[in-house]
């Protein structure tokens, strides 16, 4: 066991862990920050996505130690100084962008990768920013509306109603 | 995963010495290949030693003969964004994976595991690039060694790979559908002396060069001077996501849209 | 209508803040003090005698509490089935024994062998690995037609062959339906292949099962989609412990698709597990343990034959079905292929005759059950491939020949022994010709030619049986069960609502929807009303959520135990008011004395319930608190028609699609915004189906496809943007919401008209392609254009 200290939100955290201990491992078990998921072990679905050091990475697949040092911020951390949802946040509730939700920190924190990269992605470039992220409720039609939407783009023309 | 230790060194030195003491240890590029493969529990080093802190060997800067040098430990993401002197091969490498993957895994580490479908090996291969270790210099052409297998030494490290630049070149890359790793690549590079052809995904011995079309290429190139050529299925990978045969006939496909497209 | 949304009103969804914000509570995110870990030690050979598990040298290892083996589990009961098909021949159907850990035999890959239960996951592993096991490989049957033949070996040795059941449907039609053919003056036939899927939801399965020794209680905390369904089958059926000391929590859930439906072995395990070692006890499925333990789904080989006259009327329609049922019956696997299937092959046609023949067979697979649509995705493939194709062969137009063909008056009795109470085929097929703007199909056609693209255009309709179902019916066809929903709705003295409903959530928003219902029925604000679901110890009896019977089923249950709630608060508002009962009129939650300007606010009435100084004692309790249970008299009948159009690449066999339109007959909507969601999740499951996703095993029975690397899971840019409209509506008339389900629909409706389109795209190109197998992977499509 060694200890690793990291930024995690905004707060240092700092806890024990094995060199084996993946990212995700120790945001939710060593600090009950238990919105990151594990929805796979081929670093595939996505339902890991944190920010570290700005960048989106899958936290199954990145070892804590490996974060030594580092800024991480995950779903916790996204919501408005006030605690109302972040704009993407809203957006995905808005256009009803999640169903059940396990997906949904993974997405938002793609689509915030996605939006500080390309403030005003197209269509097809938000979907191949998805690539490594899987939803298998909504069909994907209204997290792409929805990031469009928190873009700040006109979604009203989009199928449906 | 077993239990090992991870060790961070920030010097390429401290790296080689850990890596050739006796404890067993294997070296952690990117982990994006390595680490879903300790969860197997396929691999069970006692120790790991995590290169993601050497900053002597990442980073991209143009060598004083041309060439476009990329440290073995700068990630996917950072040779899309700053190889604008070799457009396709950051085109190549801003199609790996998908971006959180793409800011973790780097070409090191790609190069290293050598899997049979990874897109790198093309890039590597196609531009007859010179991989550099931490103790050689070795010739794309003598780099692979079939499928996950290279002529790295144990505890050799990757620390640049050196790309001449082409006049032209391109990778056109045909996805495995669910992995989206490529079911065939081809990466095309016409140089001076000469077009390299480089595939990857189709062959059962790893990547490859196609030396009919690089020399169709050589004398014409353009599309159409492929038109007739082809591969065998013979020795393609054959599996659930295609047939030797259908490998073989993409590798025809992708060579000439990797032409149009250069 | 209530200020924050009634019935109809897009109601953005109150549970979205606590998932996007990483509050919510999934199975894993529960840690009990003093919790082991449970890890599976499982067969890695399809088929085999075991013939000994020695954990000697694991069971001192570091961490290790208690190693568990099959011997454990002697006295103890197997996994239930919970339907039992009775065959053409008047036999029950073969039931084997599926104990919780292997004994004896292993029958697939994953067949779990021993369960160490340790200090750490990984300590568990590690111990895993020193366990010794003897197996004699025996050779497996992977293929359902080999696995029939003559001195196949047998999955089970107690067994008199791997046919589970000879299923014909209706039987006493089969000379009728032969003699149809005979005279028929065109058949078509087609054979295909609906392929074996894995459900997927991205939520692996949990378990953590507790123990309190002061009281003898057992909890199990468990990723399901039907909480009391599991305490009854594991109580009664598996550990024997009665209900009132067992209780089944399913928290938030992510998302389910059938496939948490079951009893799994796994649930059974870490409630006993939690018991015998007096401590918590936590299992969490990998994703790579899933693709091997989660039940299965559709796996049905198929032979459909269309009867036509000579003015291209269907005179009789004929089918011959394997379906694979895995090792072992999963819980109510024998339905699918059977009561699931076969009554909706009629789909939305007037053929006169049916018959429907289907063998059920055991093979050393992973067991296979209901997913997202269940039987009605098999019926509705081959039914709406084989028009298809019957079209092409006359030279029809295939939306033509099936108008002509559909049923029109309503109720309509099917050969296949339902009733379908409502429907507007004709009309959702003009709205589907409108939105899908299939008068601008020639201009697209050529754009994509001139990109050097292939393009086709499919057509298909679809009619499913949501809201199971009538008790007594499905009693009487085999049912272990019954499928009534049950809701209580608990006012609180302030005027608050918590609705109590045995369905359960696991994507589908019922936090949100429900408490739409009961505003619009008492006129207040939804924000006043909350839902509690998924916990036995505070819901009552309910069979939960599957077969898009949310709020068909426990939507009715909702508005049965509200109406009393009604009536009974009438009742009060007419002594505060001194007025008859009869007079009372409650509108936007004001109780009023018709014709008179007296009223009572509701929260005076529910004060006034529970604070009864000025009340009618004598004549009511107490107290407003009411209980429903709701068996429905019929299945709803969801039904309408989808198109889609394909572009291939030539040179590659590679399927995009282009555009997707899907003209829905849902009934009553109460959120429109979360019907259009449930769509669209079908639609995208549904092109999955069609184009990338495939379950395949290798002859030797290993899962060539056990992750995401050779799984194709749709992604975002395997999809477009979808067009669906539901305002056709032909509400349900024996519900009294008028509500049908939509949670299916998609994922029935889409495959077909995507196979339809590829093969209009080939054959648009002269390619003499009538059929391809899915999914139509570029190497398929490629090869089919080979010839």
């Amino acid at each position: 066991m060694s200890q690793v200290s990291m930024t995690v939100n905004g707060k240092s955290a700092s806890g024990e862990v094995e060199g084996r201990t993946l990212l995700v491992e120790f945001l939710r078990e060593n600090l009950s920050l238990t919105g990151t998921h594990v929805g796979c072990d081929t670093s595939q679905c996505g339902a890991c996505v944190v920010h570290v050091d700005g960048k989106a990475v899958k936290a199954c697949t990145m070892f804590a130690a490996e974060a030594e040092g580092a800024d991480v911020r995950t779903i916790e951390g996204m919501a408005n100084d006030d605690g109302s949802l972040g704009t993407i946040q809203q957006a995905f509730q808005d256009h009803h962008g999640l169903q059940c939700g396990f997906c949904t920190p993974g997405m938002v924190m793609s689509a915030a990768a996605l939006l500080s990269e390309n403030p005003n992605p197209s269509e097809a470039e938000i979907r191949d920013y998805l690539e490594g992220n899987i939803c298998r409720c909504t069909g994907y039609h209204n997290i792409i509306k929805a990031i469009m939407a928190a873009a700040g783009q006109d979604v009203s023309g989009i199928a449906a109603e | 995963m077993y239990a090992f230790d991870i060790e961070r060194p920030t010097r390429l030195a401290d790296a080689v010495k850990l890596l050739s003491d006796s404890v067993e240890s294997q070296p952690l590029g990117g982990g994006q290949t390595l680490i879903p493969t300790l969860k197997q529990r396929l691999a069970m080093p006692d120790r790991l030693v995590s290169l993601g802190a050497i900053d002597e060997i990442k980073g991209i800067c143009t060598g004083d003969d041309g060439a476009l040098c990329i440290g073995g430990t700068t990630t996917h993401a950072d040779v899309a964004a700053g190889a604008g002197a070799y457009p396709a091969l950051a085109g190549l490498a801003g199609n790996i994976g998908d971006p959180a993957v793409r800011n973790r895994g780097t070409i090191g580490g790609s190069l290293a595991n050598n899997d049979p479908s990874a897109c790198y090996p093309a890039g590597v291969l196609g531009s007859g690039a010179t991989v550099v270790t931490n103790t050689r210099e070795i010739a794309a052409d003598d780099f692979f060694d079939g499928l996950f297998a290279t002529v790295l030494e144990e505890g050799e490290i990757i620390t640049e790979v050196k790309f001449p630049v082409p006049e032209k070149a391109a990778y056109m890359k045909f996805e495995q559908p669910a992995s989206r790793f490529a079911l065939v690549g081809v990466f095309v590079a016409k140089y001076g002396d000469g077009v390299r052809v480089a595939v990857t995904g189709a062959s059962e011995e790893g990547v490859f060069r196609w030396s009919e079309a690089e020399a169709a290429l050589s004398a014409d190139f353009s599309a159409g001077a492929i038109d007739g050529l082809s591969v065998s299925g013979d020795g393609m990978i054959s599996d659930l996501h295609g047939s030797g045969d259908y490998r073989a006939h993409l590798v025809g496909v992708m060579t000439k849209r990797a032409v149009a497209a250069a | 209508m209530p200020a924050d949304g009634g019935i109809g009103a897009a109601t953005a969804r109150r549970e979205d803040v606590r998932f996007l914000t990483g509050v919510g509570n999934y199975t894993d995110d529960i840690n009990l003090r003093g919790q082991a870990y449970v890890h599976f030690l499982r067969s890695d050979v399809a088929h085999g005698t075991l013939n000994s598990v020695d954990t000697s040298a694991a069971d001192g290892m570091p961490g290790v509490l208690r190693i568990f083996t099959g011997a454990d589990f002697a006295e103890v009961g197997g996994l239930p089935c919970g339907w039992q098909v009775t065959d053409r021949h008047g036999e029950v159907m073969q039931e084997p024994a599926h104990p919780v850990l292997a004994q004896g035999k292993v029958r697939h890959v994953g067949d779990p062998i021993a369960a160490i239960v340790a200090e750490t996951r990984e300590q568990a592993r590690d111990a895993a690995e020193a366990i010794e096991v003897d197996i004699d490989d025996l050779p497996a049957v992977i293929d359902m037609k080999a696995a029939l033949e003559d001195g196949a070996p047998k999955v089970h040795d107690d067994l008199t062959s791997n046919l589970c059941y000879d299923w014909g449907f209706v039987e006493e039609n089969k000379g009728a339906v032969d003699e149809a053919f005979a005279n028929a003056a065109h058949v078509t036939t087609l054979e295909l292949v609906n392929q074996r899927l894995v459900a997927n939801p991205m939520e692996p399965r949990v378990a953590v099962g507790d123990y309190n020794r002061g009281t003898d209680d057992s909890t199990l905390y468990t990723t399901s989609q039907n909480p009391h369904v599991i305490r009854l089958l594991m109580g009664a059926f598996v550990l024997g412990i009665p209900e009132h000391k067992l209780r089944v929590v399913a928290p938030d859930v992510g998302g389910g698709f059938g496939s948490k439906i079951f009893h799994y072995a796994e649930e059974a395990f870490c409630t006993f597990a939690a018991k015998a070692l007096n401590r918590p006890v936590k299992w969490t499925s990998s994703r790579s343990e899933a693709f091997m333990t989660d039940a299965h789904g559709r796996d049905h080989v198929t032979k459909i034959e269309l009867a036509l006259d000579a003015d291209n009327n269907f005179t009789a329609l004929r089918t011959d079905t394997h379906a694979n049922m895995g090792a072992y019956l999963s819980t109510f696997a024998p339905s699918v292929p059977t009561w699931l299937h076969g009554t909706l092959m009629a789909g939305n046609y007037k053929t006169p005759l049916i018959y429907v023949n289907v063998k059920a067979v055991f093979t050393n697979t992973v067991p296979v059950d209901a997913y997202r649509g269940a039987g009605r995705p098999e019926a509705t493939f081959q039914l709406e491939r084989v028009i298809d194709k019957a079209a092409r062969e006359l030279g029809v137009d295939p939306i033509a020949l099936r108008r002509q063909n559909f049923v029109t008056e309503f109720p309509y009795a099917t050969p296949v022994a339902v009733e379908y109470d409502t429907g507007d085929y004709v009309a959702t097929m003009d709205k589907l010709e409108e939105i899908a703007d299939l008068s601008g199909f020639d201009a697209r056609l050529a754009e994509s030619q001139a990109k050097g693209k292939l393009r086709g255009l499919g057509i298909n309709c679809y009619i499913e049986a949501c809201g199971i179902a009538p008790s007594n019916l499905v009693g009487q066809l085999g049912a272990r069960a019954g499928l009534y929903e049950s809701a209580t709705v608990r006012v609180n003295a302030t005027g608050g609502i918590t609705v109590m409903t045995g369905s359960h959530s696991h994507g589908q928003g019922h936090e949100t929807a429900f408490p739409q219902v009961v505003a619009d029925m008492i006129g207040i604000d939804a924000s006043m009303i909350e839902i509690e679901h998924g916990d036995t110890a505070n819901t009552p009896m309910g069979m939960g959520t599957y077969g898009s019977r949310s709020l068909a089923v426990g939507g009715s249950a909702m508005v049965r135990a509200t109406e009393k709630i009604i009536n009974k608060a009438k009742k009060i508002a007419a002594h505060l008011m001194e007025a008859a009962d009869a007079d009372i009129e409650l509108k936007d939650g004001q109780f009023s004395v018709a014709g008179t300007d007296k009223s009572v606010a509701w929260g005076d009435v529910t004060l006034a319930a529970y604070v009864p100084h000025n009340y009618p004692l004598e004549e009511i309790e107490p107290g407003l608190e009411e209980t429903a249970f709701y068996d429905p008299a019929n299945f709803t009948y969801p039904a309408g028609a989808y198109a889609c159009e394909v572009e291939v690449d030539p040179d590659t066999g590679k399927v995009t699609i282009e555009r997707f339109s899907a003209a829905d007959d849902f009934g009553n909507i109460v959120n429109p915004m979360i019907v259009d969601g449930q769509v669209h999740g079908g639609i995208g499951q549904g092109i999955g189906q069609a184009l990338l996703e495939s379950c395949v095993y290798d002859e030797s029975g290993q899962l060539l496809s056990g992750s995401y690397m050779d799984y194709a899971m749709p992604r975002a840019d395997d999809v477009p943007f979808y067009v669906v409209d539901h305002s056709c509506q032909t509400p349900c008339t024996h519900n009294p919401l008028g509500v049908k389900g939509c949670g299916e629909a998609g994922a029935i409706g889409s495959p077909p008209a995507v196979v339809n389109a590829v093969v209009d795209a080939l054959q648009r190109a002269g390619h003499g392609v009538t059929h391809i197998d899915m999914p139509l992977s570029p190497s398929r499509v490629w090869q089919a254009m080979q010839g």
